[in-house]
């Protein structure tokens, strides 16, 4: 089960302090476990979500530029165009979040690094990685393609349900899919067919 | 990527004014309201998403809007049901309001509307009707028209189960166990009706049916998987794949694991085979290859199991399923990205078998062949080669595969106790595992953090700790294994890279082997640790190692205090003695060498704190540390606190064997010292010695002089000169006047209080039980008491 999907920022911002990071999507899944164990109203239910998201991507953001820094790699800008390209040029990495860091059980964040955003996947521990590194890499690649990230465009912030509409195919409901690439396909021409309109 | 547009957005989003808003919300009701909705809805839409998720405190949307909204999700247009569904998901929900709008017509339930009631569902309640409503879909099964009606059932299923297991009944449960039984291996085995109409001449003749096929082309011989293709499929085919992508969450939250040794064993056992079938570079070359023409075996051999109830019914499916996947994954798929979901259903397969395996113990038989075909018949039957794959091959082949070694420290930690009972080559390969953490350390840490300490025992602590020391040039020599793979010979040289060259040359192949070792037991360190570090001298600003040498403190903290409660007064001296030599031995990172040395000190102090014996055992060496002066200059703050446990613990009171020849020996070698440091200027490149190790010296010498007073006279003389010599101004090593003062202060107090040895002796050397005050247990002057009598007094009133 895929707790959260986020695209955030993982290069420095002058907004923010050194380690922020910008959320520019997010979506979590399934009903909120914070309740469960306190008597939290819902505005309190969804303030504390959206910290412990923030607080994810801080560490992400702080995985991506340590690895990066450790790799010696030097970031190409790719234009738009060559978003194969720029996927395989992007970096990836998990990280343990311990239990209480931000959720309740230990979860693991996967994540790729592309250029100066993350995309993360967080998954529950006993979680197939291979099989959600290969959906986040799907996931990325469409969002790359589809959105135009790689030019200059807000289109992130103005056109998230294309990632709502993706991700109820490829990752409905935060369940990742064994999908051979015929199944892979046909969901794909969904996408393709909603991302038209 | 992120320009500076999507930041003003975001910033519009979060400030924009009440009235503004206000207008907004107008303007989009009366969109809304129309007939047709146009671009220009569904931009409004958008942005209303924006406005409302830019901040984390959330809004209420006026209930006109909120209903329009609501009603959105049982729109036609998929994207009206996805921007209704996500502005919802921001807002709070009405006060009152239930979203029981759908209980009359379930077919409505779509994914959209699902998400929403998922993530507003507050009740144990809400989502127990929620799954009623969508079984109930399931049972009445109607397809009208779209695609896949009711394939986002089994993901909403599952998400509750993650978080509410107990909203399904038992009848629930039952139902589904059916469900899944029937997607799982009786789905159709012909391909979907064509999506491509023939042509002229269709008809009801060229409508055959077409079996599926495997991933290398060959026709299916058996019951459908998720590695099965087609041209377009049915729709309980797409259920067989939403089926099996829950199967192991199913098992695992309604299958409940019954405790026993036995199965332990192989639960382990399968679990391990988790991180050989995750490894990308064993998967495909050390498998047999199989020819296409190999018929399934599965359902030939299964017994029938209709007579089994249900839940033993899905765990006997989900066996022969996971039984074929397993067989199917050794086929050559055409596509790339076929060949990597092999991979995943490879894993998830094993996983599940050690699922159904660790409930039923019978079945582990029938597994032996699967096993025995992926992993050689060795692996099913002995531990040892799979110990030797996991702590040998894995760290030292795949150390730089982060996502391997996430999985295999998750596994490790995992099955602690099991490992430290069981498998010895644990302990002893820690300098392999510790190759994992020298490549990767912040992604890593944590994990090591928890793992270091069950790695520590009596036998193998001097060793790791020369590791532990040693992990900056473990990273070095990592990067340097990987560049040279890399790079061809010629260009080394061109590039400089003197530490390449060396790495290659024969003559200094010893010193880096030994980094490289693989199991401990060899030998605690190296002769040429020197050579080494100056070899590796150009690696202490690459990134890795430095990001490695950041790390190694935090774990000699842990080291330090994990070993404290198992060793005994031997290894104490001994790892004194391992603190005192390389503590001028380690690689030249400046942060890296102070930090380590306040670890050393730290610890050197509450090894002597414990066992103040230790001192006098190891006088010599203490002593030749305290002796040499150059020690005051490089390694300021170990040598005060050697000075410091000189004196402190130098005595008859702490240890019988303490003569006075001893203590007036130590005393001549710190009064050398100390008059040296105060008579000239440090050496060219040294920073004059810190007011500390100079009074900590005074200190030392003053406390001997207690226990030996014919000393008294030397210290006494030494203090007053020091006096006078400082009445003149500065002095050259001493470059601050108030740190200044404060060293001819403390003189004096020494000094006047040397004046009376029996004073002086009873505060410079107090018996045991002085220093270890009762004051929290002795009831009568207990704080506990006086803060309770002190409260009680003052709340009184």
């Amino acid at each position: 089960m895929v707790r959260c999907f986020l695209i955030h920022t993982v290069c420095p911002l002058a907004a923010l302090g050194p380690g922020d990071s910008r959320i520019l999507y997010c979506r979590v899944f399934g009903p909120d476990e914070a309740e469960r164990h306190r008597q939290l109203s819902p505005e309190e239910a969804r303030a504390l979500q959206k910290e412990k998201t923030a607080v994810v991507a801080r560490q992400v953001r702080c995985s991506v530029s340590l690895s990066r820094e450790a790799s010696g790699r030097l970031l190409v800008e790719a234009v738009p165009g060559e978003e194969a390209l720029a996927l395989q040029e992007a970096d990836s990495g998990v990280v343990r979040l311990r239990a209480g860091d931000p959720f309740t059980e230990e979860t693991s964040a996967l994540w790729l690094g592309v250029q100066s955003l993350g995309f993360t996947l967080v998954c529950e521990p006993h979680e197939n990685l291979l099989l959600a590194e290969g959906t986040l890499r799907n996931l990325t690649r469409h969002c790359l393609e589809h959105l135009h990230m790689l030019g200059q465009g807000s289109e992130v912030l103005l056109r998230s349900n294309r990632i709502d509409a993706l991700l109820s195919r490829l990752l409905p409901h935060g369940q990742l899919l064994f999908l051979n690439h015929r199944f892979a396909q046909s969901l794909e021409k969904e996408v393709a067919a909603y991302m038209a309109k | 990527m992120f320009s500076h547009g999507s930041e003003s957005l975001i910033k519009q989003a979060r400030e924009i004014q009440e009235s503004e808003l206000q207008k907004f919300y107008s303007r989009l009701v009366k969109l809304l309201q129309a007939k047709e909705h146009s671009h220009e809805t569904v931009d409004s839409l958008q942005r209303l998403h924006l406005i409302l998720s830019a901040t984390k405190y959330a809004r209420t949307l006026p209930p006109e809007l909120h209903k329009r909204v609501l009603s959105l999700l049982s729109s036609p247009s998929e994207q009206l049901q996805v921007l209704g569904s996500a502005v919802l998901r921001e807002t709070l929900p009405l006060s009152g309001q239930e979203l029981n709008y759908n209980q009359e017509n379930v077919s409505q339930l779509n994914s959209h509307a699902a998400a929403l009631l998922l993530s507003q569902a507050r009740s144990t309640a809400d989502l127990s009707s929620l799954c009623a409503q969508l079984l109930r879909g399931l049972e009445s099964r109607q397809s009208d028209g779209s695609a896949h009606p009711l394939t986002h059932t089994l993901p909403v299923l599952n998400t509750v189960l993650t978080h509410r297991p107990e909203c399904l009944t038992e009848d629930h449960v039952t139902l589904l166990s059916k469900k899944l039984v029937d997607w799982l291996r009786y789905a159709s085995i012909t391909q979907g009706g064509c999506a491509s109409s023939g042509g002229f001449f269709t008809g009801p003749r060229s409508r055959q049916p077409v079996p599926t096929a495997e991933l290398d082309g060959t026709v299916s011989g058996d019951f459908f998987t998720v590695l099965c293709v087609g041209q377009s499929f049915t729709d309980d085919q797409w259920m067989n794949v939403y089926s099996f992508s829950m199967l192991r969450h199913w098992l695992l939250t309604y299958h409940s694991v019954s405790n026993g040794n036995a199965t332990a064993d192989t639960a382990n056992r399968l679990q391990l085979s988790l991180s050989l079938s995750h490894s990308h570079s064993f998967s495909n070359d050390d498998r047999s290859e199989v020819d296409g023409s190999v018929v399934s075996m599965v359902s030939a051999t299964s017994s029938s199991s209709r007579l089994l109830p249900p839940k033993e019914r899905l765990r006997e499916k989900a066996f022969q399923y996971c039984q074929r996947l397993i067989e199917q994954s050794d086929r050559k798929a055409h596509k790339k990205a076929d060949a990597d979901l092999q991979k995943a259903c490879l894993v998830e397969a094993v996983c599940i078998l050690d699922c159904v395996c660790v409930e039923d113990a019978s079945l582990v038989f029938r597994t032996f062949p699967c096993i025995k075909a992926l992993f050689g018949e060795m692996a099913a039957v002995d531990c040892e080669c799979v110990w030797r794959l996991v702590f040998a091959r894995f760290p030292s082949e795949l150390f730089n595969d982060q996502f391997l070694a996430h999985e295999l420290l998750r596994f490790l930690q995992l099955n602690l106790e099991s490992l430290q009972l069981r498998v010895p080559q644990y302990i002893r390969s820690f300098p392999n595992l510790l190759k994992l953490l020298a490549w990767d350390s912040p992604a890593l840490m944590d994990d090591f953090v928890d793992l270091l300490p069950s790695l520590v025992t009596a036998g193998t602590a001097v060793e790791l700790l020369h590791t532990l020391l040693d992990l900056p040039c473990l990273s070095a020599t990592l990067v340097l294994q990987h560049r040279s793979a890399s790079l061809p010979i010629a260009e080394s040289s061109a590039r400089g890279l003197l530490s390449l060259d060396a790495f290659r040359s024969p003559s200094f192949r010893g010193l880096f082997l030994f980094l490289l070792r693989g199991e401990a037991g060899s030998g605690d360190t190296i002769d040429r640790l020197n050579t080494l570090h100056e070899l590796l001298a150009e690696a202490a600003d690459w990134p890795r190692v430095v990001q490695c040498s950041q790390s190694v403190p935090v774990l000699l903290h842990i080291f330090f205090n994990t070993v404290i409660t198992i060793a005994d007064e031997k290894l104490f001296a001994h790892l004194i003695l391992v603190m005192l030599e390389r503590s001028s031995l380690l690689l030249n990172i400046p942060k890296y060498i102070t930090e380590t040395h306040r670890v050393f000190s730290c610890h050197l102090l509450k090894f002597c704190k414990l066992h103040p014996s230790l001192v006098v055992d190891q006088s010599h060496e203490l002593l030749e540390f305290a002796g040499a002066t150059a020690n005051v200059y490089s390694k300021e703050e170990i040598y005060t606190h050697v000075v410091w446990v000189l004196g402190e613990y130098l005595s008859v009171s702490c240890d019988s064997r303490c003569s006075v020849k001893l203590i007036t020996s130590c005393f001549e070698a710190l009064e050398a010292v100390l008059f040296e440091i105060t008579s000239s200027a440090p050496p060219p490149g040294a920073v004059c010695p810190a007011p500390r190790v100079v009074t900590t010296l005074m200190s030392a010498l003053a406390k001997l002089a207690s226990r030996s007073h014919d000393l008294i006279p030397r210290v006494s003389l030494f203090l007053s000169k020091l006096r006078t010599v400082t009445r003149g101004g500065s002095v050259a090593w001493c470059s601050d006047e108030d740190d200044l003062v404060a060293i001819v202060t403390r003189g004096e107090e020494l000094w006047s209080l040397l004046k009376s040895p029996g004073v002086a002796q009873s505060v410079l050397t107090p018996p045991q039980h002085v220093m270890t005050p009762r004051w929290h247990r002795d009831t009568n002057v207990a704080t506990p008491l006086q803060l309770r009598a002190l409260t009680n007094l003052t709340q009184s009133q």
